[in-house]
This record gives C-alpha cells, sequence and structure tokens, in this order.
C-alpha cells in the first residue's frame, strides 16, 4: 500500500514501519498507516495489545522503539496543541467541583501560564463549543453529577475547542448504554466531517461504528492489521494474526469475534456478545 | 466564677494602646489570611489538607530547631517545611503513597520539635507559641521576612493558577497537554512549604489547617465560581486571621483558639448555606 502524493498532502498522520518494544518484550510492530484529514480509524484489538500505548506515541508521550511517526508532516511533539484528546478516565468530582465550562476553558488556556484574567472571546468560544456538542444547557453543572454520555459531551467539546487537525479518543463509548454509544459515536463522525479532522479512536466493540470507520487497525499477538474493516475483520486475516481458528460472523448487521484466544469477554470487540461465542 | 472566665477570655481595658502594640500582628495576620485563602483553594483541589498538616509539624519541628540552635525561628520554620514539602512531594505522586509518607513524616517532626524545645532554656512563652500561635512576637524584621515571603506565594500562585488547576483536576489532558505533573506538583509543594512556614509563626502548628484549609472548604460549600471561591476564601481567611487577634488581644488566652472558632463557624454556617443552595 504505497500512498500517492495526493495522499502525502493530506495526511495529518503517518506511521511508517512503526514498533514499540518494553525491554526485550515486542508490543507490536510493523505499523504502517497514513491517517488523513477527515478519516475516521479506529483501534481495535484485546486488553493489553497496546492499543492505548499506539495513542501515547501519538501525544509524544512515548517514544517508538523502531520506525517514524509524523504529524502534519513533522515529527510527534509532547504537548502539541494541535492533537485534541478524550482520555478513558472518568472524572470524579474531588474536593472542588469541576464544571462543564471550566473542563471545557482548560482546553483554550489551561496550559498557559500568566495571571488568569477573565476575557469575553474566551467565554464566547466556551459557550460555542459547549453548544455545538448539544451541552449548552450543562455550562454551570458540575461533571461529577453528569451522566457518562453527558461527560463524554463535554470531553468532545473540550478536546474540539482547541481547533484540533487530529483528534484522538480512548474507548469514548464505554461504559455508555446503547442509545448513548450511537449519540456520541455520531456526534464524534459528524464532527470529523465538519471540521475535517482526522479521527483516531480506541474502541473494543466495532459495531457502534461500524458504519462510520473507514478503516481499522487490528493490533493483537505483537502485529497489527490495517485496512478497511471488510478487509481486516475476516476469519482469514484474524485467524493469521491470532495463529489460531478465530471465526468472524456477521450476525444481523453487527460484527461478532469468536475463538480469539484468552478473550475475557469484557475486553475485546463484539464483547457484548460473547454469549454467541459459547457454543463454537 | 463565670464572670472570672470570661474577664480571662475577654478585657478590654486600654484597648486603643494594646492594638497599636500589635499592629504588627494584623498586619501578618492579614496577610496570612490572603495566603491561605488562596493556597486552600488548590489545596482542596489537589487532595493535600492531610499534606498541609503533615508540612506544619516539620515546620514546627525546623522553628523549634532553630530557636535552639540560634539560628532564629524564621529560618527554621522555613527550612523545615520546605524539606517535608518537597520530600511528600517526592514520596507521594498518588494519594496512597503520599498519606502514608505523611503518616510517617508527621510524628517524626513532631518529636523532633518537642525535643529540641525541651532542650531550650529560653523563654518558654517562645516554645508553647509555636506550637498553639502567638500573636505578640511579630517584631519588624519578622513581619517583613513574612510580608516578602507570603508576596511570593501569592504572586507565585496566580502565575500558575491555570496549570496548577488543570493538573488538579483534569490530570490526563493536562499530561497530554504536556504539562510537566511532577514539575508542577514539586512547584506546588514548595509555595505550600513557604506558605505553611509563615503560618506556623502566627498560628501555631497544630492549627495551621484553620487558615490554610478550613476557610476554602468553606467558599466551596457556596460556591463552584472559579473566581468566587478564591475570593470568598480570602475574605473568610482574613477575617478569621483578623478577627480572631483582635478578640485575643484582650485575654491570657493565645490567639489561635479564636482563629479557629471564627474559620470553624464561618465553615458551618456555609455549609448550612450550601444545603439550602444545591440541593438536588
Amino acid at each position: 500500500m504505497t500512498p500517492a502524493t495526493h495522499d502525502d498532502a493530506n495526511a495529518v498522520l503517518t506511521f511508517r514501519d512503526a514498533g514499540i518494544r518494553f525491554g526485550n518484550r515486542t508490543l507490536w510492530s510493523g505499523l504502517d498507516l497514513i491517517l488523513n484529514r477527515g478519516e475516521f480509524v479506529a483501534i481495535l484489538g484485546p486488553n493489553g495489545s497496546g492499543k492505548t500505548s499506539l495513542l501515547r506515541t501519538v501525544l509524544g508521550q512515548l517514544p517508538l522503539s523502531r520506525g517514524t511517526l509524523s504529524f502534519l508532516g513533522r515529527p510527534v511533539r509532547h504537548g502539541d496543541r494541535r492533537i485534541g484528546y478524550i482520555p478513558q478516565q472518568r472524572i470524579a468530582d474531588r474536593g472542588t467541583p469541576v464544571r462543564a465550562k471550566e473542563l471545557v476553558g482548560f482546553g483554550i488556556d489551561g496550559h498557559r501560564f500568566g495571571l488568569p484574567l477573565p476575557s469575553r472571546t474566551r467565554r464566547a468560544r466556551v459557550t460555542e463549543a459547549l453548544e455545538a456538542v448539544g451541552a449548552g444547557a450543562w455550562a454551570s453543572r458540575s461533571i461529577g453529577t453528569m451522566s457518562g454520555g453527558e461527560q463524554q459531551r463535554v470531553r468532545i467539546a473540550q478536546a474540539l475547542v482547541g481547533r484540533p487537525d487530529l483528534l484522538l479518543c480512548d474507548e469514548p463509548l464505554s461504559s455508555l448504554d446503547l442509545l448513548h454509544q450511537r449519540e456520541i459515536s455520531h456526534l464524534l463522525d459528524r464532527s470529523r466531517r465538519e471540521r475535517n479532522l482526522g479521527l483516531l479512536m480506541i474502541t473494543h466493540d466495532i459495531n457502534p461504528v461500524l458504519t462510520m470507520v473507514d478503516r481499522v487497525v487490528y493490533v493483537a499477538a505483537g502485529q497489527v492489521r490495517v485496512g478497511t474493516v471488510d478487509e481486516v475483520l475476516t476469519t482469514e486475516v484474524l485467524s493469521d494474526l491470532y495463529q489460531t481458528t478465530v471465526e468472524v460472523l456477521r450476525v444481523q448487521g453487527r460484527i461478532v469475534v469468536a475463538g480469539v484466544p484468552n478473550d475475557d469477554a469484557s475486553g475485546h470487540l463484539g464483547a457484548d456478545d460473547h454469549h454467541v461465542q459459547a457454543p463454537l | 466564677m463565670t464572670h472570672d472566665l470570661l474577664s480571662e477570655l475577654f478585657q478590654f481595658t486600654n484597648y486603643g494602646e494594646l492594638l497599636v502594640l500589635v499592629r504588627n500582628s494584623i498586619i501578618a495576620g492579614a496577610a496570612l489570611g490572603i495566603v491561605g485563602g488562596l493556597i486552600g483553594v488548590l489545596v482542596m483541589s489537589r487532595d493535600l489538607a492531610f499534606a498541609v498538616h503533615g508540612v506544619s509539624e516539620l515546620s514546627f519541628a525546623g522553628a523549634a530547631a532553630g530557636l535552639l540552635l540560634g539560628v532564629g525561628v524564621v529560618s527554621g520554620a522555613l527550612f523545615g517545611s520546605l524539606v517535608a514539602a518537597v520530600l511528600i512531594g517526592f514520596l507521594g505522586s498518588r494519594a496512597r503513597d503520599r498519606n502514608s509518607a505523611i503518616a510517617v513524616l508527621m510524628p517524626f517532626g513532631l518529636g523532633l520539635g518537642i525535643l529540641c524545645l525541651s532542650l531550650y532554656s529560653g523563654r518558654s512563652a517562645n516554645k508553647f507559641g509555636l506550637l498553639t500561635g502567638q500573636i505578640v512576637a511579630v517584631d519588624d524584621p519578622r513581619l517583613h521576612s513574612m510580608l516578602v515571603i507570603s508576596t511570593i506565594v501569592v504572586l507565585g500562585l496566580l502565575l500558575a493558577w491555570r496549570p496548577l488547576m488543570f493538573t488538579s483536576l483534569d490530570a490526563e489532558v493536562a499530561s497530554a497537554r504536556g504539562l510537566p505533573r511532577l514539575g508542577l506538583s514539586m512547584y506546588f509543594m514548595v509555595l505550600l512549604g513557604l506558605a505553611t512556614a509563615v503560618s506556623v509563626q502566627i498560628v501555631g502548628s497544630l492549627l495551621v489547617l484553620s487558615v490554610l484549609v478550613t476557610p476554602a472548604a468553606a467558599a466551596l460549600r457556596v460556591s463552584r465560581s472559579p473566581v468566587l471561591v478564591p475570593v470568598l476564601s480570602v475574605a473568610f481567611a482574613v477575617t478569621a486571621m483578623v478577627g480572631g487577634i483582635m478578640l485575643a488581644l484582650g485575654g491570657n488566652i493565645p490567639i489561635s483558639p479564636f482563629v479557629t472558632t471564627i474559620s470553624f463557624l464561618i465553615y458551618v454556617v456555609c455549609r448550612v448555606i450550601g444545603r439550602f443552595r444545591f440541593r438536588s
């Protein structure tokens, strides 16, 4: 898969023969991926396969052990503000209640030193960002009192308020019910189209975003496969990856993967369908 | 009997003359109120109330050692609290580690301080004062050193206010944004050490929490605004400090019971108001 020059101009993120190794253990290697503007790529794979580590390389928090990684044509650097990030962890209110507008405000100037002076443009940007994700009415609510779906909307507003070129999401749909999974994935999908940004999302379940993703990155057993859903999520490709027979089934427009070794049914693709796996 | 107790507590004859004598203390108290009210907001959001107590005990040890060795209470207190603050900052990046580190340091500091005091042969009023506070001991050079330290703390806090809040309340995203977690934590601990060293000299090490934590905790009960909370917290702390000194002036009682009582009453009132305001 050699990228055309046209792709290069559009590329947000480029991995070339990338890999991570901790000591003697190769987490994964051989990743070649060009993520273009407006493209939605999902990262799949079992727990511990190195999906979050992959995101951390993009954030500049973890160096590659081999290969190269560039963001908008330059090597990635830690703290690049053209990257929006939605972490997996939920926010718990500790001593101080954080309101939605403060959290979004951090996305604008939370990193900045100097006297924090109130500014009208800043307030307007926060309001605009919250309204864009349908959270305008919650500006003054504490994050700790929000449901998972509501928190996730505020998170998206926070990530988008900095007008990023790339949006990284770590399991944004976990701990949401089906309705909210649909809402949040549509919101992310719409944002990447409207803003023409690259969207890289870790998910343990492909189904909520099945009709939206352009390509998937499947990480397992130290290896990586990149391609469209139809190219990668097949019995042949996954069996080859896991070195054992893995069955990929399509059941009523959903994808179910069965027979993954050591599958703990909680951290894997199609995990909520694990009852289907049992008879196999 | 009741009359005796009351006159022991409050004696307002020659109040005007006394006021002149404690002018320095009132200025120092007001400065400490500003410092304590401001830093308290961050202490709460970083979940460091217990650390404040730990730092203050080591500050007491330092001050007592300073008294014994003739280096002076101010430099002793400063040295003790900075050592404690840096140790706690290094030993405890996670809350659990931190609390055990503090629990280990605290009695050691207290013991060391008591040892130094029992070896000290000077005036005994000084000894007691380090634990429970004093008002008459603020001479001009000491007032100046306190004002200088207070100014450093207030400026240091304001300049890093946003990053400190960001890392406290949303650590994952803050660190993805390139904010150095450990660096900011150490920076804050040093400011906390300085603030504690000032407090110990006035309210005494046992009661530092009433200035560095209670006012902010009270403010957080009645407001969630990132502007109003620090403003209220400062107002509460200044009221408790200055009010406490004015009341203590009459009797033979140390200043701290007055400061802690006012501080506590403000907190109780705020809790009651908060119950009505945020009933949801």
